[in-house]
């Protein structure tokens, strides 16, 4: 048998003075850590197993686990740390292609920690949203350039299509195949009571799914899966996705294992045929090539859906999002570095993109220095990670902005980073059925609308403490950031002043 | 209903031929894009002229006679329907089509028929009389792809035919064996079993531009299919 390696990555700690053996620990753990020894009546478990997801321990009923960072060190060394020497030994075991979930986890600035905000003192008083109306609602899609009368002098109602949000928040895109189905029918749910939408990633509509069509967005990727007319006609909008902020510049690959029973069906490919994403859409080579597939859905939709394009945030964005925004998309969506996702290739997703802080900054700037800004609305992800994270992106030019990991942390998730395995305890990054079942959509659905209600308060009250009463009114409000510890040219890009200026 | 294509620019014609459920017949078509696109139902809608990019994307059901060339991404995403081409069509025919059928007499540009897929009783059915460029069938995933060639005895496709394929079929009519294809395809000369698999469709087809298919048939076919050993996916690791 080869020598491994590898050293487990952390350690399941068992009190045995609270454990009572009432394996609940190994019914959990869908990656079989924990064992029952009979003959001697114990608990015992295998640390490499674990991926520190946290079921195990939140499901003890005597908190007899807990899960610890294992101490076994290498000798120290600043250049080949722990982690990089781990990755040379499993690619040097196995040959393959290192392979991650979720969104970049490496340290690398998060400007979002670098700008603050501003509140009113003595004159232009802050607004209570407690005893003031507060809007936050959004409209997205194109803006007229200009009022239009008819031979009457009447108003002509030429206004292009709209989606119309109680608050700037949108669930971001993740494929049924990615997630399970009440993951899906949580987010559903939640979308129409808050008035928002979510969207169904390049996996088709589940049927039970459609009468939620007024809060969904359909996607439309480079696989085409689970698209025809119906599916486009079903949503509130359709999302082109040319791109994901976790995997840049490649595609997809949900492989046959994981296509099965409804996952097939909503695909509309056969139980185990490998569901392949290509890199790029082979018909779209440039913005007249993506000109033409928004405007063959707008037809397929008879112009009554906004269209939607997605790209990642990467170094040309603002160039890219002004051709986009001349292709007759209605909404650009732009996913910065540290999107999540179900699976990405872990060099892609560390090294590839940029943030979405200067990206969203360096495209509303380019708009509108283009006078191109009302064309589009912008909608930002790729890691929104609370409702300050909201309020400063809009301050820097976003209409809205999408979440992913939040939302799936709101159900439940852990951030074990694992959904790669299809094993996720949480019955979130799954489609076994055991598995599946640990969501209750019921508990779900109510977690995300507490989420949203809260973000959305915090919202108002960041707004009110600036005077602001209206979230339109803070767009592209840059005089409401100030920056910490950024150099000149970063301020330059984020167009604003630093901190005491 | 007869339409005059020129008249009414791609918006206005669309909403007509989306409202109407009678056969329709569309003149003087000068390169008005998206004709018929998110279409249903069962009529005949007939083009003289050349429709422009787009023709019958995620088309529904209908039935689209073109009597004249067609241009780029004829049948992107369709469902299902037929689409008749009495000419030569250009790139991107066909892309990521799930059902139905689509008949060009002449040629078809490069990257026809990438990733289309088939589902159930859809099964989607590409057939080329002329040549084709490279990047045929790539991605394949479903459905029926012929090429013919009929024109002359060079070969009937490009480079690269069906790269990255994981399932479906094509066949190629040439006296040429297929050299350095990609190594997820399977290159093997047609068996009985497989000609009488295509026959019904190389039937229509001659029908329809009234070939003769005693003489279609008078040449080899060579059949490409996914290598299963060598998938498409790569090896991973997880991290």
């Amino acid at each position: 048998m080869p020598v491994n390696y590898l050293y487990p990555e952390y350690e399941i700690v068992r009190n045995y003075d609270r454990c009572i053996v009432c394996r609940a620990c190994e019914r959990q753990c869908a990656n079989e850590a924990h064992e029952y020894l009979e003959d001697k009546n114990k608990m015992v478990c295998d640390d490499a197993k674990c991926v520190n997801c946290h079921r195990c321990v939140s499901l003890c009923p005597t908190r007899a686990l807990k899960i610890v960072k294992s101490d076994h060190t290498f000798k120290e060394n600043g250049n080949w740390t722990k982690k990089i020497i781990n990755e040379v030994y499993k690619q040097a075991g196995s040959g393959g292609v290192l392979l991650s979930s979720m969104g970049n986890p490496e340290h690398y600035p998060v400007y979002f920690d670098k700008i603050l905000l501003n509140a009113s003192q003595v004159t232009n008083p802050p607004i209570d949203p407690l005893r003031e109306p507060m809007e936050t609602k959004v409209f997205l899609g194109a803006k007229p350039a200009k009022i239009e009368r008819d031979e009457n002098g009447k108003l002509k109602r030429n206004t292009p299509p709209h989606l119309t949000l109680s608050m700037p928040i949108m669930f971001s895109a993740m494929s049924y195949g990615s997630i399970s189905y009440n993951a899906h029918e949580s987010l559903a749910r939640a979308a129409k009571e808050l008035g928002i939408l979510y969207n169904t990633g390049e996996g088709g509509l589940h049927e039970d799914f459609a009468q939620y069509g007024e809060n969904t967005i359909v996607q439309v990727a480079s696989g085409r899966f689970g698209v025809h007319t119906t599916y486009l006609n079903t949503g509130a909008a359709v999302e082109i996705k040319m791109g994901q902020g976790a995997k840049p510049g490649i595609g997809g690959h949900l492989p046959g294992t994981k296509i099965v029973g409804d996952v097939s069906k909503t695909r509309m490919i056969p139980e185990g045929s490998d569901s392949i994403s290509p890199a790029p859409h082979h018909d779209i080579y440039s913005i007249e090539d993506l000109r033409q597939l928004v405007y063959s859905l707008k037809e397929a939709t008879a112009y009554t859906k906004p269209v939607i394009v997605k790209i990642a945030a990467v170094h040309n964005i603002s160039a890219i999002a002004s051709g986009i925004a001349r292709s007759g998309a209605d909404i650009i969506s732009i996913d910065g570095f540290r999107g999540g996702t179900g699976a990405a290739p872990t060099r892609i997703r560390d090294n590839v993109g940029i943030p979405i802080e200067l990206a969203l900054a360096s495209v509303d700037k380019r708009l509108r220095d283009e006078g191109i800004r009302d064309n589009v609305s912008i909608v930002v992800g790729g890691s929104i990670r609370s409702s300050a994270d909201i309020v400063k992106a809009v301050a820097l030019g976003a209409d809205c902005v999408y979440i992913g990991t939040s939302a799936l942390l709101a159900i439940g998730c852990h951030l074990c980073r694992s959904c790669q395995t299809g094993k996720c305890n949480w019955g979130i990054a799954t489609q076994r059925e055991d598995l599946v079942k640990r969501l209750n959509p019921n508990i779900g659905y109510k977690r995300l609308v507490n989420l949203m209600t809260a973000w959305q308060h915090e919202i108002k009250e960041m707004m009110g403490g600036m005077g602001i009463n209206s979230i339109e009114s803070l767009r592209g409000n840059r005089l409401m950031l100030r920056g910490v510890g950024l150099n000149e040219k970063e301020l330059e890009i984020l167009g604003i002043n630093h901190a005491g200026e | 209903m007869d339409l005059y294509a020129s008249q009414l620019g791609h918006k206005a014609l669309n909403d007509k031929i989306r409202e109407s459920n009678e056969d329709i017949v569309i003149e003087s078509c000068f390169g008005e894009r998206f004709i018929g696109s998110g279409v249903s139902g069962d009529n005949t809608i007939t083009i003289n002229g050349t429709p422009g990019n787009a023709l019958g994307a995620y088309l529904d059901g209908p039935t689209v006679i073109v009597n004249g060339n067609a241009q780029d991404s004829v049948g992107d995403t369709m469902n299902n329907g037929k689409i008749i081409i009495n000419g030569s069509a250009g790139d991107a025919l066909g892309y990521a089509m799930r059902g139905g059928k689509i008949f060009v007499k002449g040629d078809a540009g490069y990257r026809t028929g990438i990733h289309m897929k088939e589902y159930q009783d859809k099964r989607p059915v590409i057939v080329i009389g002329g040549r084709v460029g490279s990047f045929l069938g790539e991605y394949l995933a479903g459905g029926l792809i012929i090429v013919l060639g009929l024109e002359n005895d060079h070969f009937p496709a490009g480079y690269f035919a069906g790269t990255g394929m994981h399932g479906g079929e094509i066949f190629l009519r040439t006296d040429k064996h297929p050299e350095n294809m990609p190594e997820q395809v399977i290159v093997s000369e047609a068996t009985a079993e497989d000609m009488a698999g295509i026959s019904d469709i190389i039937g229509e087809y001659a029908d329809t531009f009234g070939f003769n298919m005693e003489e279609i048939l008078g040449k080899t076919f060579y059949k490409l299919a996914p290598n299963a050993k060598n998938p498409y996916r790569q090896l991973y690791t997880e991290n």
